[in-house]
């Protein structure tokens, strides 16, 4: 098995761990594929960003109180910020970035001094960068799991939200309750962010959802071709990155933003050929 | 043959206020509207033109009571408002297609995963009737402002709305696409009998369609027929230099 693996050029997989790596990015890819696509086109990059550096503090909390299981106080801290970040951004303040910075800037703050607390955080720095062979068997259930919930919902709520994306007041005419439909999203933002960020990193955790869907838009002209190819872009490039880490040695969640980042350049300067723009 | 009645006789709004941050945008507005109706509703821009329309639609917390009733004087919930936005504020590079926009609306079959046959033939019935089906594949974002406004209005005459909002619909129109919108309008009035509402600065389009003018000024309603309104002191006060200069009107 070995060698058939490595003769056709996925030796990697031979490891145990990679194994799980490759399925946990695979999963993760067509969640962040799907759900990114929204948030580009609500312009929810910074949103999400700031909703990835709350979970120092969810990380923190979770090992303050001892929580059983990290993921669950993870996504759990998350939701709450996620709904209390979607409170300020809607809540027509001027200053919504500057509010939503003061978020992201005190729950990093908060968090390291939750876990500096008569120890160096240094030894938490595995959150920063992600340890993607770190993902567990039963981990890697919780993750199916979770997928298959959140696709089910994504395509229940989906009609929904895009009216809402495309103006609210319109939204609410149609007897659309937008401001449900606008946390259950954030909810899922959250939720899926919190799924991989302890492999991705809170550096890193942001591009992931932004940038396939990124890409995918330049070159897309329905809805359906844009989740399709975000969805692509995001297993491709986790593939090639994941390889690109084993073989060179690097880590695994910054080589798929380098192949994500190839991406969107590649589908950037095809849009500029094709005339679009 | 009667195509169709408004559902409705009569909305009302009574004593209805909106505050955000402890300050009143609106306040104390009382306003009957009747079906079949046109009601005009002036303001000078940030007056509380857009606040009324969005407390109309439920969209924002309200103080005071907005009631419906049908034709036989009991109340009713089950309004249908179509509403047409002033502009659309959607990111225009979205891949968002004319088609997926008509099926999102249309139908909760998830348009990321295409659309079923009888969705779309829906949505292509739609836009024949507006003489728009040659956009359907367009991106809603490459269409220009009177395209998008057909297609909009397509979207809230189906169905058949009791209430129908227009919220400053020909901003962005040529002096052509204004007429042809409004002889389409007026046409739906005469066949559908439904209560309108239009956000307008063309105090002309008041005076020789209104049957009902709605001044906002600083949160606050005047009602009246078009020609009190027009004529009035308050009217003057609001709109006297703006409106001589040519400033407000369109």
């Amino acid at each position: 098995m070995t060698e058939f693996l490595s003769h056709i050029g996925l030796g990697f997989l031979s490891n145990g761990f990679m194994l799980n790596a490759l399925l946990a990015v695979l999963m993760s890819s067509v969640l962040f594929g799907a759900i990114g696509t929204m948030a580009v086109d609500n312009r929810m990059a910074f949103f999400s960003d700031a909703l990835g550096h709350s979970a120092t503090t969810g990380i923190a909390l979770g090992i303050m109180f001892g929580v059983e299981n990290e993921l669950i106080s993870l996504i759990a801290f998350g939701v709450v910020m996620a709904l209390i970040i979607n409170k300020v951004r809607t809540s027509g303040t001027a200053s919504t970035d500057t509010v939503i910075s003061v978020f992201a800037s005190a729950s990093i703050a908060v968090g390291l001094m939750l876990l500096s607390k008569n120890q160096s955080a240094a030894q938490y720095s595995a959150y920063l960068v992600g340890d993607i062979l770190s993902v567990t068997k039963s981990e890697l259930i919780f993750l199916f799991v979770s997928t298959i919930v959140i696709l089910v919902l994504w395509g229940v709520i989906y009609n929904r939200l895009l009216l809402v994306s495309i103006n609210r007041t319109f939204a609410s005419s149609r007897g659309i309750r937008t401001a449900v439909y606008e946390n259950l999203f954030c909810a899922v933002i959250a939720v899926v962010v919190m799924l991989s960020i302890r492999w991705v990193g809170i550096l890193l955790i942001n591009s992931l959802l932004i940038l396939p869907a990124a890409a995918a838009r330049n070159v897309s002209r329905s809805v359906r071709q844009y989740h399709v190819l975000s969805v692509i872009i995001a297993l491709v490039s986790s593939v090639a990155g994941l390889i690109m880490s084993w073989y060179m040695g690097v880590s695994s969640s910054a080589s798929i933003v380098v192949a994500l980042t190839v991406m969107f350049v590649l589908t950037f300067i095809f849009r500029k050929r094709s005339g679009r723009d | 043959m009667q195509i169709h009645k408004c559902g409705l006789d009569i909305i009302r709004l009574e004593n209805v206020g909106v505050s955000r941050f402890g300050h009143d945008i609106i306040k104390d507005v009382n306003l009957t509207l009747k079906c079949g109706g046109i009601t005009a509703v002036i303001g000078v821009n940030g007056a509380g033109k857009t606040t009324l329309i969005r407390t109309l639609l439920g969209d924002i917390k309200y103080k005071g009571k907005i009631s419906f009733t049908d034709h036989n004087g009991r109340p009713s919930r089950d309004i249908k408002i179509g509403y047409v936005p002033q502009q659309l504020s959607f990111d225009k590079s979205t891949p968002t297609s004319v088609l997926d926009l008509l099926c999102a609306v249309k139908s909760k079959y998830p348009a990321f995963l295409g659309h079923r046959r009888r969705d779309k033939t829906a949505a292509m019935d739609l836009l024949n009737a507006s003489g728009c089906a040659e956009l359907a594949g367009r991106r809603i974002g490459e269409l220009s402002g009177g395209e998008l406004q057909r297609i909009m209005l397509a979207m809230a005459l189906d169905p058949v709305p009791d209430l129908l909002i227009l919220d400053e619909p020909v901003s962005s129109l040529d002096i052509n696409a204004v007429q042809e919108f409004y002889t389409r309008v007026f046409d739906l009035r005469q066949s559908y009998h439904m209560a309108i509402i239009i956000v307008t600065h063309d105090f002309k389009l008041v005076s020789d369609y209104a049957d009902n003018v709605v001044m906002i000024d600083g949160g606050r309603a005047v009602i009246g027929s078009p020609e009190d309104i027009l004529m009035s002191a308050d009217f003057k006060r609001v709109f006297g230099a703006a409106y001589f200069t040519g400033g407000a009107a369109h």
